[in-house]
């Protein structure tokens, strides 16, 4: 076992640096930060521009290796480098990481627990009415993709704010920082109605297909059939036995969401305006900031590799039949 | 025998039969609507900025003049096309990845799967955003296709292993190898076969993921460069106004919903036809 | 008074398929009753329809009454108290029974709290009580452990215990030993007759197999095609059958007591039940068949003696006192010239040397490792000339299946040497291996899975000779078809439109095409109905008579075995036991656990079964990743428990090598302390010699 943990935690050790490498060296090679400093009024002169990117580790006139080896010393000692205007990455990941979390945690709870719960009942009153409402339901909200789900939302939202004449639900920014205390909460809270419903309505769906597939073919297995001979009533016999055989994948689905949370939702941040990790990718490739796109990519990788081993230990937990014994 | 079996299960398969007629329709208003239309995709009628639908703009116009019917329609060809090519791309490496590593085992399972790992572990959102925008070349949408297939066949190969690994053991392959027939003979006569409904439904799948996918890129600018255009730009550049001018954003993202709709339903209708007894 | 009494009963599935057409039986306190039927008969729907477990879309009339009440269309709250409590249910695969995400203690304990006031504690007591009933070692470390975790004969006891944890009235068995060895049968069935000395309940017996039935059973019901077409008492059915059917069924067993020789088999399939013929179901089958028999189909009437029967012609077969031999034709199977050269003078086709054959065991799904090594063949020599069959039994885990792929697969063994055709499977290169390929063939167990389901039934039969390059692969197609018994016009067609025989044909077929001098055959019939099964070992005999072929033939059932084999070679974890001539090793055979194996074989006549002395073996098979030091039989040997400490040591200390035993020409066994004795009739009265 002990061996096991670290062979497997030997290779994703590997894979992490060589992601992040290649993000690294492929942003360096390809992007261009002293486009943000050229072209300004007044003009800067070039040796300051020079100067400045020096002191970023930017400067597209030093070798792109050297530029790498600085940069990747830095990373080994948990230093990720400036970003493109001289800010700490480090600082700045550490707060986007947050922003993400308090944005998805509800939203991928909720869309777990929901869209499991649809499923099983989906499943278990097959091709009758409520299945049939489900299945088209999710169908059609798994056809629309977030950043249109999200707009839709905006506008519906903007309408609803508009005829009533006030802001009933917020719909853009995490929080009015002019409130405090308890006043503040709410309006945190309510900033989060729009994105979380945006997050969940997708992951309902997802799990709610899945929930329904995986109950499917455990209703069909003998030991149901066994429950219900012992003289269990079809109801227990369906979650005690059926339910807990079949939420495996769905569980391993759920841990791995889990896993890469803190790696934001791009659209969702994005549209609704909260400066997560999601958000931080796009305004990063947009500014040719190379080190918060190497930082992200980092960060993003380590996440994947440990929400799949979170995944496996939960299958592990859940499913006797893969424990090693 | 078989494929007649097959035709018949999804013809009575009420949302296959949905899913080809809307599919039908929407390929035919792509490729044929234009035709009917007031104007060509790449005009501006200076006229008419922001226009609302009417007689002349059925669609409305953009503001900077262009004919929504028209600019929407040649998008969705784009993306129809993008989405078939790399389906096509990536179910294919898919198959035959997937395929090699599951019947030979050993090195050269080991090799092809960790390259897997590593291009699942590789952001693929950052690399196709970073690379896809300096592509300048005439046919810089073929090699987003390339890219966008690139990063869409990992786990599907992955499945396709397990599933070789497992078809590997039964009697009819093992009756061919005990035959003397060669091994990549059996693979692409035994195995890809006998996965087909797999990578059928997988190819179906995704043309939808590939159409998403695309359009994710462009709603940041990172996917189809202008002056092309495709439902991912259409939608990207009408959701800012879409609250003043609903048209510009309507159309495009009601096209694209339908659309992989249409798709997903055959995908399903697909499955039930072609794998009666599974559910996932 | 009866405990259940079904009248009448009928299951129709949607599209207005009947799999049950009227069944009407009556089980007493105490009582044992037999239903027996091929594969599609309705005989498990019939019971899951008295349980009300059958699918919400399955409609079931008649009338199932238990001490009185009616079971059918009862509602829930009154079927719970039923189920479990009154009446039990086993079924067949004890591995899908059980919820595999809860231990087996736990799964009792829910059992025995469902339906009796007791909290937690004391349930999961009564939950090691009761495997320590049916005889699960160590019961109280074996609750916790998963249903995964137990083997299969464990798990069916664990099933038997969990259905008489509340003392039922009746038990219904669905096929339980179907899925086990035979020495494990033997121990399951004795296990349940404990069971039912216990809870002095009644059983409904469901088994497709004459013989289980025979020893377990007071009265017997017959089902074809959804219906009983005959019942009466278990001595009346095996000895005095009265319809062709069972006539038919028990002519085709084969019998590990029987004579060689061609076997009866019934032509034909049973009927799908969406396509009944109009009479008499089974009247396309039966040589009996007479006009009226298409007109109307015949009720099961009352014979006398409580017997019923199903056939216009029963009293006629009464009154001329016919057998399943007198009805149904025995084909007539040419005589095979080689065996007439003494078998030294004939070149050996197949030679086994000390060959070896280990390989890793790997544990667990996610995190995958290596535990250690499963010694799977350790060591094994045979031979086979040309013209002969050798066969090798075993039971499930003792290797018989990684020999076979060795063979076939033509490569050096990891030990010991492979010589097919007289050339060393260490010393080919390529063109050599491929060259064999010709000559050694295999027909695999699983009719369905060794044809590609995508091809052609031509193209299948065509592959191997395209693979060598034949020309005229139509012809040959076509001439390869009519050999074994299909038509030319079948080529067309593909494998799911045959039936479970004909595709076992086509896969004889494939192996035939490239005239083989070798065939090795991977339990081809264990996947088929009996009087199917009759048919493909006749055209097994015949073709080897016919075109001077050599078979290894690998199996777990010893009664096909004694058909159709000249020699036997039984192999136990790894090793052979015992080998010889099929006279020899049945009749005289003198290593403990062949005897062990043959006595446990049931026989399907009533009387002998009765009074038949078994060999009971304890526990279950050891891991073949841990074999047991010296003799590897020593751990379950019945005779090892009666010899005394010094001579025990020799089997702990000594591995035994197979020894030919004195007196005979060819008869060997690996056991140091070996004794030829009789098993097959040997009975409680006959004293041990």
């Amino acid at each position: 076992m002990g061996k096991y943990l670290l062979r497997r935690l030997a290779i994703n050790v590997i894979l992490v640096a060589l992601a992040a490498s290649l993000a690294y060296m492929l942003a360096a090679t390809t992007m261009n930060p002293r486009a943000t400093y050229q072209g300004r009024q007044p003009p800067i002169p070039e040796a300051v521009i020079d100067q400045t990117l020096d002191a970023y580790n930017l400067n597209d006139k030093t070798p792109v290796l050297q530029r790498y080896a600085t940069w990747a010393s830095g990373v080994i000692v948990g230093d990720f480098g400036k970003t493109w205007n001289g800010g700490s990455v480090n600082a700045e990941m550490g707060r986007r990481i947050f922003v993400s979390l308090r944005l998805l945690l509800i939203g991928t709870i909720l869309g777990f627990a929901v869209g499991v719960a649809l499923g099983a009942v989906s499943a278990v009153r097959q091709y009758k009415l409520s299945d049939r409402l489900i299945g088209v339901s999710s169908f059609v909200i798994m056809a629309i993709p977030v950043f249109v789900l999200a707009t839709l939302l905006a506008i519906a939202t903007y309408n609803v704010n508009r005829g009533l004449g006030f802001t009933l639900i917020e719909y853009t920014g995490e929080y009015n920082p002019r409130l405090s205390g308890f006043d503040q909460f709410l309006n945190r809270l309510n900033h989060l109605i729009l994105p979380t419903i945006s997050l969940s309505l997708g992951s309902i769906a997802f799990y709610s297909r899945i929930q329904r597939n995986m109950m499917l073919d455990v209703l069909g297995q003998d030991f149901v059939r066994t429950a219900m001979a012992k003289g269990l009533r079809r109801r227990t016999a369906l979650t005690k036995h059926a339910l807990r055989t079949a939420l495996i994948p769905s569980a391993t689905y759920f841990a791995f969401a889990f896993g890469t949370m803190f790696t934001g939702a791009i659209f969702t941040e994005k549209i609704f305006a909260w400066h997560g990790m999601g958000a931080w990718l796009i305004d990063a490739i947009n500014a040719n900031d190379v080190n918060s796109v190497a930082a992200v990519t980092f960060f993003t990788a380590i996440c994947v590799l440990f929400a799949a081993f979170l995944s496996d230990l939960l299958v592990a937990a859940l499913d006797p039949r893969v424990r090693v014994s | 025998m078989r494929s007649k079996v097959v035709l018949r299960r999804l013809y009575k398969n009420r949302q296959a039969r949905y899913g080809f007629a809307a599919l039908i329709l929407l390929v035919a208003l792509a490729y044929v609507g234009p035709l009917f239309g007031n104007y060509e995709w790449t005009e501006k009628d200076f006229l008419s900025f922001l226009s609302p639908p009417g007689p002349d703009h059925w669609w409305g116009t953009t503001s900077i003049g262009q004919d929504m019917y028209a600019i929407t329609l040649r998008g969705m060809q784009k993306s129809i096309v993008i989405g078939l090519l790399v389906a096509v791309i990536s179910t294919g490496l898919a198959a035959i990845v997937g395929a090699f590593a599951g019947y030979f085992g050993g090195w050269v399972d080991r090799l092809l799967m960790s390259g897997v790992e590593l291009l699942l572990v590789l952001p693929s959102f950052l690399i196709i955003a970073i690379v896809s925008p300096r592509l300048k070349s005439d046919a810089s949408w073929l090699w987003f296709v390339v890219l966008l297939a690139a990063f869409s066949w990992m786990v599907t190969s992955r499945v396709v292993r397990s599933m070789t690994i497992s078809l590997r053991e039964r009697e009819y392959v093992q009756a061919a190898v005990y035959m003397g027939i060669p091994r990549w003979k059996i693979i692409f006569r035994h195995i890809v076969p006998n996965m087909s409904s797999l990578l059928i439904i997988d190819a179906t799948l995704n043309v939808s993921a590939a159409i998403i996918g695309e359009a994710a890129l462009s709603f940041f600018g990172f996917g189809i460069q202008p002056p092309d255009v495709s439902l991912g730009t259409l939608i990207a550049s009408g959701s800012g106004n879409a609250t003043g001018y609903p048209w510009l954003f309507a159309f495009p993202a009601g096209l694209l919903v339908l659309l992989v709709l249409s798709v997903n339903l055959i995908g399903d209708g697909l499955r039930d036809a072609l794998d009666p007894g599974s559910n996932s | 008074m009866s405990i259940l009494e079904v009248k009448d009963l009928t299951v129709t599935f949607p599209g207005g398929i009947q799999a049950v057409r009227g069944v009407s039986y009556e089980v007493e306190r105490g009582e044992v009753l037999g239903i027996v039927g091929e594969s599609g008969s309705g005989k498990s729907v019939t019971s899951l329809a008295i349980m009300g477990l059958l699918h919400r879309n399955a409609v079931v009339t008649g009338s199932a009454k238990l001490h009185g009440r009616e079971l059918i269309g009862m509602k829930e709250d009154e079927l719970i108290k039923v189920r479990g409590k009154a009446i039990s249910m086993i079924f067949q695969d004890p591995l899908s029974a059980f919820t595999p995400v809860y231990t087996i203690g736990d799964q009792i304990a829910e059992a025995v709290r469902v339906h009796q006031k007791m909290n937690k504690d004391k349930a999961a007591k009564r939950a090691v009580e009761l495997l320590d009933l049916v005889g699960i070692p160590h019961p109280n470390v074996r609750a916790k452990a998963f249903p995964h975790e137990f083997s299969g004969g464990m798990r069916q006891r664990a099933m038997i215990a969990m259905a008489i944890a509340n003392d039922p009235d009746l038990l219904i068995c669905d096929e339980p030993t179907t899925a086990l060895d035979v020495t494990i049968q033997a121990q399951v069935l004795e296990v349940l007759k404990t069971a039912q000395r216990e809870t002095g309940a009644g059983i409904v017996m469901i088994t497709h197999d004459l013989g289980v039935i025979a020893g377990m059973a007071d009265r017997v019901l017959v089902m074809y095609a959804g219906r009983p077409v005959e019942q009466g008492a278990v001595d009346d059915i095996y000895y005095r059958p009265r319809m062709p059917y069972t006539m038919g069924l028990l002519a085709s067993i084969p019998r590990i007591d029987g004579e060689e020789g061609a076997l009866v088999p019934i032509e034909g399939n049973p009927p799908s039940p969406a396509s009944l013929p109009p009479g008499c179901p089974f009247a396309p089958r039966c040589p009996m068949k007479v006009d009226m028999c298409d007109e109307e189909e015949p009720p099961l009437v009352p014979f006398g003696g409580g017997r019923h029967v199903a056939c216009i012609r029963a009293q006629e077969i009464e009154h001329k006192g016919l057998t399943g031999a007198d009805v149904f034709p025995v084909p007539v199977i040419p005589p095979s010239d080689v065996v007439r050269v003494p078998r030294a003078e004939r070149a050996t086709v197949l030679e086994l040397n000390d060959m070896i054959r280990h390989y890793p065991l790997m544990k667990g799904a996610v995190f995958k490792r290596r535990v250690g090594t499963v010694h799977a063949v350790d060591g094994i020599s045979f031979d086979i000339a040309e013209g002969e069959t050798l066969a090798l039994v075993g039971e499930s885990g003792c290797g018989k299946t990684t020999t076979l792929q060795q063979i076939m697969q033509l490569v050096p063994p990891q030990g010991g040497r492979v010589v097919v055709l007289g050339k060393d499977s260490a010393e080919m290169d390529s063109a050599t291996r491929r060259a064999l390929r010709r000559d050694v063939q295999i027909v695999f167990q699983d009719p369905m899975a060794a044809l590609d389901p995508r091809m052609p039934v031509g193209d299948i039969i065509a592959e191997p000779l395209r693979a060598h390059g034949r020309k005229d692969v139509q012809a040959r197609v076509a001439e390869l078809l009519d050999l074994v018994g299909l038509a030319p016009e079948h080529a067309e067609r593909y494998p799911q439109q045959f039936s479970g025989g004909q595709r076992q044909r086509i896969g004889i077929a494939r192996a035939l095409a490239l005239e083989p001098k070798l065939v090795v055959l991977d339990e081809p019939v264990s996947a088929l109905d009996v009087s199917i099964q009759a048919g493909v070992i006749n055209l097994l005999e015949e073709l080897k008579n016919t075109l001077g072929l050599s078979y290894l033939f690998v199996a777990h059932d010893l009664a096909v075995v004694r058909h159709l084999a000249d020699r036997v070679a039984v192999m136990y974890l790894g090793k052979i036991a015992e080998i010889g001539t099929v006279e020899n090793v049945y009749d005289h055979p003198a290593h403990p656990y062949t005897q062990a194996l043959l006595s446990a074989i049931p026989l399907p006549d009533p009387e002998l079964e009765r009074s038949r002395r078994r060999i009971l073996l304890e526990g279950d098979l050891p891991s073949p990743a841990d074999p047991p030091s010296g003799c590897r039989f020593r751990t379950r040997c019945p005779k090892f428990a009666r010899l005394t400490e010094a001579e025990r040591r020799r089997c702990v200390d000594e591995e035994p090598s197979v020894a030919r035993l004195a007196n005979t020409v060819d008869h060997g066994a690996a056991c140091h302390y070996a004794e030829e004795i009789e098993v097959i009739t040997a009975s409680d009265d006959q004293e041990e010699k």
